[in-house]
């Protein structure tokens, strides 16, 4: 397919075909996100190319590739930290070209940082809770003199919060200052604050960076248990093959800003293209 | 047009005291990463220095200068070891903070030595009107001028060319990499404070000269006026404090001359923030996208 | 019994009653005459200065962005209030009139304070600072060649004046609101997403706060504040001119703020006492007072932030065990 250089003026959209399959069970359902010849260049060199993707809204995906790949590139893309130069960005139907940070956040795309951006000062508790700003709905005013409905709408967020840590059972760090958790932790709490914005979609980047194989195993499972709570898409930056194969439904592999394949896990561990990726090419 | 151009040559004059502090302002800002907000003082301290030097102890002008520029770099030095090496990996504010208390501290040193009635600066320079075709300026504008211009091409060689000059560069880059390289650090950072107070000494005479009489405050609006100068042209920027500093000498003279010298500060602050909103990190400076 | 134990550890509530108390004390000895000059005159600065430090540590402690011209804030509620207060000054009273116009001033700051925060909004760090102390010298410079305020005379305020008997109460009610509101914002859903911007803000627009919103809230409630204040102020006096405001008094509150620690409420409260009494206790060194004060302040920050001396500070907060230290966040800052 051709870069849409001029996507800008194409509001527009006509059914692409599908170069990427989403689980049988979205099969029927809208997906949630659709990625089409997306791209940006850094003065003048091209960090992420044609990049297209459909996600499906339950769908648990992997984007992986070497270092220095554009993989959380992509996903700066995704959230508008970087303005796209080229291509379209569907979110749950919608074309995100207009949106800031915080309203693909408001659409529903939530994301964890690769070098972990926690508030460090604030409590465990109040990462959370600051997270569900749009939800806690009380005025200026209101949370100046502590009027009517603060009390109660703090202790509703409270809650919320607490059953949001017991997802990773950390309701006994709730009064700890975020900077000074583990860093395991710290991963854990990103990923709890991303998922206390309500999202449709949820972006991991290296959720499982310095884990220990115990520690992914557990990740593993509470991701998958996350998507069925919630009923949410992931798609997660890994470099833990063993979570991507365990863990991924769909994979994505970039190198050099390309996409050089994309199918199923086992569809990937055969792509020569992959191989060669990783491993290099093989003298003859 | 006569009124204008001497309207320029004073704010060019006006601009080089300037931006002679300011390099002082950035080279510390860069290299350092904090705010020196006693470096206007040392200004004033340099200016006394040239006031007892020439005055009571009546020594010749040459060694007058000489000797201003010895205080002044030996003071920042020593300000540096003391108060602020401390702080070294501190906050940036608690460093600001101690560098307002330094700035305290040596107005008040003044302010009891010398007392808070203005003092003449010796003028041991005496060149008159000069004319310049149908223009006549003050010699001591066209010195200044020339003195700045020197110490411009001087420190730009010195930074690009010598070894201390890229030692600095390094620091200024990244301080733990130039360390890993076996540069000291500590050296660097006090070698960048010799230099910006031994140009805050030239600055002194320049200023003293032109406008003679030194109180203990006489560092402060100077001082602040550099300051944004520096900002103004991108803090950290050599090129961008001499820019900086020469714009803002000559739009103060020129909102003096065809204003009001009423509002003459109101006008260059104004121009600050109109600049900075349009350009968030000043004239030259580097736009760092931070890394997510 | 068990309340009593509850409330005290309510830090809060022990700022506000011990503050509640030293008050009283100092109403009672002013209303009784128990009293000498030279501390009265310190009562109304003192409690300004609260007010000013307390409405700064919102901008630099909880958003982390530095402002030097919080004494243009000051400045512009102070002549926009007291000339309110002039031309009311035979028709109200006092008790009517000093609200009124500390409302009006906190307005008119409020105002101003939404203009310096636009450009806030792009600019970071010491660009943003300097931004500040331009905009606290522009205002210094035109309510200083207005005619209206009074030109470089200042403008004459005798028709107000009132003493610090009759505007305690006024700056009483004044600190415990700003107190009050700083202590509630800093437990609102908004103080959170405040001191969110301030600790990454990349990652506060990934959850989907709205920086710009809550940066101008902030800027113009700290410049309300300290607007309110200067309506006050203007009226302890006979005469006010805009240079008192400058960048150095605005210095002056940043380093209350400082020393008292970012974003703690109630360490802006005791440092802003302390450090304007601190020259009235040298008063007795004469000339030394103000050196005192550099070296005092110097001093003061190489003990508590020096990296060298922290196994030192260690050793001193194990002694004091169990008088737990208010600390904010203090790795953000000009950089």
């Amino acid at each position: 397919m051709a870069p849409l250089e001029n996507s800008r003026a194409t509001a527009k959209l006509v059914p692409q075909q599908r170069t990427w399959y989403v689980p049988e069970r979205d099969a029927d359902k809208p997906p949630i996100l659709e990625c089409i010849g997306l791209g940006v260049n850094f003065g003048g060199l091209s960090a992420v190319k044609d990049f297209d993707l459909t996600l499906g809204p339950t769908e648990i995906a992997g984007l992986i590739g070497p270092n220095g790949a554009g993989k959380t590139t992509v996903f700066n893309l995704l959230t508008k930290v970087y303005e796209p130069t080229h291509g379209t960005i569907l979110f749950d139907g919608k074309d995100t070209h207009n949106m800031t940070t915080a309203g693909i956040s408001h659409a529903g795309m939530a994301r964890t940082f690769q070098n972990i951006r926690l508030f460090a000062n604030m409590t465990v508790e109040q990462n959370i809770t600051v997270a569900m700003d749009r939800e806690i709905k009380y005025s200026l005013l209101s949370g100046i003199v502590h009027g009517p409905g603060w009390k109660r709408k703090e202790k509703e967020a409270h809650d919320k919060a607490m059953d949001f840590l017991s997802i990773f059972n950390m309701e006994q760090y709730a009064g700890a200052r975020a900077g000074s958790l583990p860093y395991g932790a710290q991963r854990r709490l990103e990923i709890l604050r991303a998922l206390s914005t309500k999202p449709k979609l949820l972006l991991l980047d290296e959720p499982a960076a310095g884990m220990n194989p115990s520690e992914t195993a557990e990740l593993t499972e509470n991701i998958r248990l996350i998507r069925d709570r919630f009923e949410i898409a992931v798609l997660l930056i890994e470099h833990d093959m063993n979570l991507v194969m365990n863990l991924c439904e769909g994979i994505c592999v970039l190198n050099f800003g390309e996409v050089i394949a994309k199918g199923s896990p086992e569809d990937i561990q055969q792509d020569p293209a992959v191989i060669e990726a990783y491993l290099g090419r093989k003298e003859a | 047009m006569i009124e204008f151009i001497k309207t320029l040559i004073s704010g060019l004059g006006l601009g080089s005291i300037y931006a002679l502090i300011a390099l002082g302002y950035t080279m510390v800002y860069g290299i350092a990463k904090m705010l020196n907000f006693a470096h206007g003082d040392v200004i004033m301290v340099g200016a006394y220095a040239g006031i007892v030097a020439f005055t009571s102890a009546g020594l010749p002008p040459v060694f007058t200068v000489f000797l201003s520029v010895l205080v002044c770099t030996l003071l920042g030095v020593t300000i540096e070891h003391f108060a602020y090496k401390p702080l070294r990996g501190a906050s940036s504010l608690s460093v600001l903070i101690t560098a307002i208390g330094m700035s305290y501290l040596l107005q008040n040193l003044a302010l009891m030595i010398f007392g808070s009635q203005q003092k003449a600066y010796p003028q041991y320079v005496k060149l008159g009107q000069v004319s310049l075709g149908a223009v006549t300026v003050d010699g001591i504008t066209l010195l200044t001028l020339g003195v700045t211009a020197c110490i411009m091409v001087g420190m730009s060689l010195f930074i690009n060319r010598t070894k201390l000059g890229k030692a600095m560069r390094a620091v200024a880059e990244d301080r733990g990499a130039a360390e890993l390289m076996g540069i000291s650090v500590d050296r660097t950072i006090a070698l960048t404070f010799a230099i910006g107070s031994a140009l805050a000494a030239v600055a002194s005479m320049c200023y003293g000269l032109t406008y003679v009489y030194i109180k203990p405050t006489t560092g402060a609006m100077p001082g602040i006026k550099a300051f944004t100068a520096a900002v103004f042209g991108g803090i950290g920027s050599l090129p961008g404090a001499m820019l900086g500093g020469i714009a803002l000498g000559v739009i103060e003279q020129m909102a003096k001359t065809y204003i009001s010298p009423l509002w003459a500060d109101a006008i260059v602050f104004a121009v600050l923030v109109l600049v900075l909103v349009v350009r968030p990190t000043g004239l030259l400076g580097k736009e760092i996208q931070e890394k997510v | 019994m068990g309340r009593a134990k509850e409330l005290l550890k309510n830090k809060n509530a022990v700022t506000l009653i011990a503050l509640a108390a030293a008050y009283a004390v100092v109403a009672w000895m002013l209303y009784s005459g128990h009293i000498t000059r030279q501390f009265t005159n310190m009562i109304i600065p003192m409690s300004m200065y609260i007010v000013l430090a307390v409405s700064l540590n919102l901008v630099v402690g909880f958003l982390g962005e530095l402002n030097l011209g919080h004494a243009g804030f000051m400045s512009v509620g102070l002549f926009t209030g007291c000339l309110l207060s002039i031309s009311l000054a035979d028709k109200l009273p006092l008790i009517a009139r000093l609200p009124l116009c500390m409302l009006v001033g906190g307005i008119c700051a409020g105002l101003f304070g939404f203009a310096v925060g636009m450009p806030a909004l792009r600019l970071k760090g010491d660009y943003l600072a300097i931004v500040t102390l331009a905009c606290g010298e522009i205002v210094k410079n035109i309510i200083t060649n207005l005619n209206v305020t009074g030109g470089a005379r200042g403008l004459n305020t005798q028709p107000i004046y009132s003493g610090a008997k009759a505007l305690l109460p006024y700056a009483v009610v004044l600190v415990f609101l700003t107190v009050i509101v700083m202590m509630h914002i800093k437990k609102s859903k908004q103080g959170r997403a405040i001191m969110a911007i301030r600790d990454n803000r990349i990652a506060a627009e990934s959850i989907g706060l709205n920086v710009t919103y809550y940066k101008l809230t902030v800027f113009i409630i700290a410049a309300f504040f300290a607007g309110a204040a200067g309506a006050l102020y203007g009226h302890y006096f006979a005469n006010v001119k805009a240079v008192t405001f400058d960048y150095n008094m605005s210095i002056e509150i940043l380093v209350i703020v400082v020393l008292g620690g970012m974003g703690s409420v109630r360490g802006s409260v005791i440092a802003a006492v302390v450090l304007q009494a601190l020259p009235e206790i040298f008063r007795d060194f004469g000339d030394y007072r103000m050196l005192i004060y550099a070296v005092v302040l110097i001093l003061a920050m190489l003990l508590t932030n020096s990296p060298r001396l922290a196994p030192l500070r260690q050793k001193l907060s194990s002694v004091r065990l169990g008088k737990a230290k208010e600390t904010g966040g203090e790795n953000h800052g000009t950089a």
